[in-house]
């Protein structure tokens, strides 16, 4: 430890740069190798999946019109797994999160077509009834104690049965209303998604910067300037050939009107991922979750509030459920008995899971959540060019299931083993 | 703080005549118990002898049917653990209570997070974590960022002491600091001990290790059957006598009149 010292004092800026770049990757190896994988099998699953899907059905799975689809496709999902993941990291579950989806969907059709209230205030009244739906699921579970496997599938059912009544029998109920229709089928315009591409990238870095330099200032470490230049390259390179590709036109070349630009539902999903994250990470409400996750009684002892945290989450996630459903009702120019039915609670589960979302509470992140929901994007998106044989997709899909769930119970086991 | 000559003289926290009952059990008779600042003072007494009680009374989690909480030469009532905390009271509980999935820093300052507006201040947390830990002359932490999880019992043991010395703190009780640790280990939290002590806290050490004991203690308080059997500075004793005390009550001169003795345990043979 003494003796190289001097020698690294004295050697140039651009070893100390690739040292440093050399040491934080070999710190993340470590941190694999002991169990804290984050969502890294996620990107590699997601690689492996768009290498596949390509070479087998390279012209239409590459398309810009398919890159579009498939976004606009995960967006429902992606956001029942970001409010799923506050239920996740307190290990625990919420299986009605697709039909809170559904019922809140109901509730905006029915005030804004059948009733024909102005929309701000038909997404209120849908927000309104997905927040009264976490509240009663987070008090049966945390007040009463019953487990959220069993109040969540009790959930599951009944609401099926509101959305039944609120719906009317049988009944579709069309949505009209250009501002909702927008965020599914409208996008930026071609400067906007742009500009939004820069402010991303530059507020990344210039945050990234505040945070060393303040760390510096208090003479603790901080991450170098050299591993945060690599990051913001490789996001300014991955977001402008996303932008790149979204900005082309979709359209079919005989076709009358231009599709081009960022979906909205892009922004949208950007907005929430932000906020989310700011409030798990820099909050100490956020904190509180980790820690309730983590260890209960530890919490309790240190005098967190756990109940309030608890239903607090479940409110979050049928909130986030309620964001869903205005999404699934906006794609669907309607709203029918089976919106957020079929598999939207499992692929949510699921991109969750996949994303690195612990079953067992405690670790996780709302940024998983993405990367697991385009992973089971590109599964819903690609599997149906390859196959038409739907036995097979669902097949695949639960075996995808499957291996994240294995990789997170073996993250786990390794955890226990090496000691982290 | 105090010289050792006065520390004697004026306890910081003295429990007299303590009694306390769970409906029939008659835990605790008449129990005296004193902490003196800047000294580690040795609970020890045989399983169900009522250490456990006595902490959790001093702590505010069970109430005292009847007694005196004398803390600062006041007399007080402690009824909750908020009570305890607010005179600067913290128990480290065999179980550590830590969070595994979070960092030193955060466990350190668990339900306590230190904010700016609704931002947690996670540089100032971080700072202060550190100078608490170099306070203790803690060098076996390699990063206070950390995960509790990659974390040994004794380095474990020591986040969990450094958490309870971190809001200034005068009594530190510590139940069984050393129970699952290895012979090193247990120096080093034992070293650690003694240096709360010399930083002026009142410490509190239940053990039923007697080399511990006898090591880093001060003075000791045996328990025999929920009763006080004596409490006697370290250097007047040897450990077969503390042993003695802790089985049959009395040891020679010191301990319980062998009629009380008699009276708490009619088995004994005196």
């Amino acid at each position: 430890m003494s003796a190289p010292a001097p020698v690294r004092e004295s050697s140039s800026p651009e070893l100390n740069t690739s040292d440093s770049i050399k040491s934080s990757m070999s710190d993340y190896v470590a941190k694999v190798r002991g169990g804290d994988v984050g969502s890294l099998p996620a990107v590699l699953g997601l690689i492996v999946l768009v290498v596949l899907f390509s070479v087998l059905e390279g012209e239409i799975f590459l398309s810009a019109f398919n890159f579009a689809n498939l976004l606009n496709q995960g967006a429902a999902v992606t956001v029942i797994a970001m409010g799923l993941v506050f239920v996740l990291l307190l290990g625990e579950i919420d299986l009605s999160a697709g039909f809170t989806a559904g019922t809140c969907a109901a509730v905006l059709a029915v005030t804004l077509t059948t009733w024909g209230w102005a929309w701000p205030l038909a997404i209120g009244a849908a927000m309104a009834t997905g927040i009264v739906i976490g509240l009663i699921l987070g008090l049966l579970v945390a007040n009463l104690g019953i487990p959220s496997f069993v109040v969540t599938l009790a959930a599951f059912l009944s609401l099926q049965g509101v959305m039944l009544l609120i719906i009317g029998e049988g009944g579709t109920i069309a949505i009209r209303d250009d501002v909702l229709l927008a965020v599914m089928n409208k996008n930026m315009p071609i400067w906007a998604g742009w500009l939004l591409t820069i402010v991303i990238v530059v507020s990344y870095g210039l945050l990234g910067l505040r945070r060393a330099n303040s760390r510096r200032k208090a003479g603790l470490s901080s991450e170098s300037m050299a591993v945060l230049g690599a990051k913001v390259a490789l996001m300014l390179v991955l977001l402008s050939a996303a932008t790149y590709i979204l900005s082309q036109e979709r359209q079919r070349a005989t076709a009358p009107i231009v599709i081009q630009g960022v979906p909205w539902v892009v922004l949208v999903i950007l907005i929430l991922l932000v906020v989310l994250t700011f409030v798990l990470t820099k909050t100490g409400f956020g904190r509180h979750v980790y820690a309730v996750g983590g260890n209960t009684e530890a919490a309790r002892r240190a005098g967190i509030k756990v109940q309030g945290v608890k239903v607090t989450c479940f409110i979050v996630c049928s909130s986030m459920a309620a964001i869903a459903g205005l999404m699934l009702a906006s794609r669907d120019n309607s709203v029918s008995p089976t919106t957020g039915g079929a598999q939207t609670l499992l692929f949510a589960v699921g991109a969750a899971v996949i994303g690195g979302t612990s079953l067992f509470g405690g670790r996780g992140q709302v940024k998983d959540a993405i990367v697991g929901g385009l992973v089971v994007a590109v599964i819903a998106n690609g599997l149906p060019l390859v196959t038409q044989k739907s036995g097979i997709q669902f097949i695949v899909t639960g075996l995808v299931l499957l291996v994240a769930a294995s990789v997170d119970a073996i993250s786990r086991k390794r955890a226990a083993a090496t000691g982290r | 703080m105090t010289e050792p000559g006065t520390a004697a003289t004026a306890p910081i926290l003295s429990l007299r005549n303590i009694n306390k009952s769970f409906a029939a059990v008659h835990v605790l008779h008449d129990v005296d118990f004193d902490i003196y600042a800047g000294q580690v003072t040795a609970l020890v007494g045989d399983n169900g002898a009522g250490k456990s009680t006595l902490v959790k009374c001093i702590a505010g989690i069970h109430g005292m049917d009847s007694g005196e909480y004398v803390f600062e030469g006041k007399s007080v009532s402690v009824s909750t653990p908020r009570d305890a905390n607010a005179l600067g009271i913290e128990v480290v509980y065999q179980d550590l209570a830590l969070c595994d999935n979070l960092d030193v820093v955060h466990n350190m300052f668990l339900g306590r997070e230190e904010q700016r507006g609704i931002v947690l201040d996670e540089t100032g947390m971080e700072q202060r974590a550190k100078e608490t830990l170099e306070g203790l002359s803690v060098r076996t932490l390699k990063s206070v960022r950390q995960q509790v999880s990659s974390l040994s019992g004794g380095q474990r043991q020591t986040v969990a002491i450094a958490r309870s010395v971190l809001w200034n703190s005068k009594v530190v009780i510590l139940d069984e600091p050393t129970a699952a640790l290895g012979v090193a280990q247990t120096a080093q939290v034992l070293k650690l001990v003694r240096r709360l002590a010399d930083k002026g806290l009142g410490v509190v050490l239940i053990s039923h290790n007697m080399n511990d004991v006898m090591a880093v203690a001060d003075s000791i308080a045996c328990l025999f059957l929920g009763r006080t059997a004596a409490q006697i500075s370290t250097s007047s004793v040897n450990q077969s006598q503390v042993v003695e005390l802790i089985t049959s009550g009395r040891s020679g001169d010191i301990g319980l009149p062998a009629a009380q003795v008699l009276e708490a345990d009619p088995e004994a043979v005196a």
